[in-house]
């Protein structure tokens, strides 16, 4: 019999988007193990051009994504009080984050683009940009994820006792940023 | 500011503090060995605070909150382990 006064350990959010956040981030695994051992072979290659990269704007996109993650939170801890107020605040405060770190990311691609950096220019600057690129194709999409539990919340959508869908879309962008965390000293500072 | 507040405010202090460091270390150009492991345990600190505190999975079924931890130091070893491999080259 089960104890009554135990706390049952909830997953937070759809069960559906925690399967797809592993499968995403098996996907990203893989990628960081292919960008790991292919420098393994390339050393001097990759610390050689790992130095034309503007890690300010790495570095800066990283607080940004790290606020509006703790942003997301508030929203959650705020809905789970019955504010919806204040959810979408935190939700708005967290797509100002987003998309900040959407104008130095391209920012940065222009530069490179500018100086004539492509995927095809060498090892170094193919896992760059591909990784960098996929991964800022995350930030567009759990984006429009918080933007979508945002107008929910607006309209009155979530509770005190329904906030599933705010949980599920927060699970969801703490994944973009839990990737970017491995993602910017792997690539920007490791050498 | 309530305990659950205070305790999330921190977290973020914390993982700005070590993006700092990350930050730091790489404008400085440091590297080797030493440096990458102390790279990768700002990565492990950072991620566990995000997968526990952020994503709430310290109060979710044990299975959920092994899988991420264990994506995250796998992740690490296979990096560590293609680190080690790139010095002998």
């Amino acid at each position: 019999m089960r104890h009554p006064n135990k706390t049952t350990r909830q997953l937070p959010g759809d069960l559906a988007i925690w399967i797809f956040i592993l499968a995403e981030l098996l996907v990203f695994g893989v990628f960081f193990a292919a960008y790991a051992f292919t420098r393994a072979s390339h050393v001097a290659l990759f610390n050689q051009y790992q130095q034309t990269l503007n890690r300010e704007s790495g570095a800066i996109n990283t607080a940004l994504l790290i606020t509006a993650s703790y942003f997301v939170v508030r929203a959650v801890q705020a809905i789970k009080r019955g504010d919806s107020k204040r959810c979408v605040n935190w939700l708005a405060a967290a797509l100002l984050g987003g998309g900040g770190f959407l104008y130095f990311k391209m920012m940065e691609f222009a530069d490179k683009a500018a100086e004539g950096v492509s995927l095809s220019t060498n090892t170094f600057y193919m896992f760059y940009l591909s990784l960098t690129f996929f991964h800022f194709m995350h930030v567009i999409l759990g984006m429009v994820i918080l933007f979508a539990v945002l107008l929910k919340a607006r309209r009155g959508g979530y509770s005190a006792a329904d906030h599933t869908g705010v949980e599920t879309g927060a699970a969801y962008w703490h994944m973009v940023d839990l990737v970017w965390i491995v993602l910017f000293p792997l690539v920007y500072v490791i050498r | 500011m309530n305990r659950e507040v205070a305790r999330v405010s921190a977290i973020w202090v914390l993982l700005i503090a070590l993006t700092v460091a990350t930050y730091a270390a790489g404008k400085a150009g440091l590297g080797g060995p030493v440096v990458m492991y102390a790279l990768l345990l700002s990565i492990f600190i950072k991620g566990h605070f995000i997968i526990a505190d952020f994503m709430g999975l310290r109060n979710a079924p044990r299975l959920w909150r092994w899988l991420v931890h264990g994506w995250l130091v796998l992740v690490m070893g296979f990096i560590a382990l293609a680190y080690l491999m790139g010095l002998k080259t």
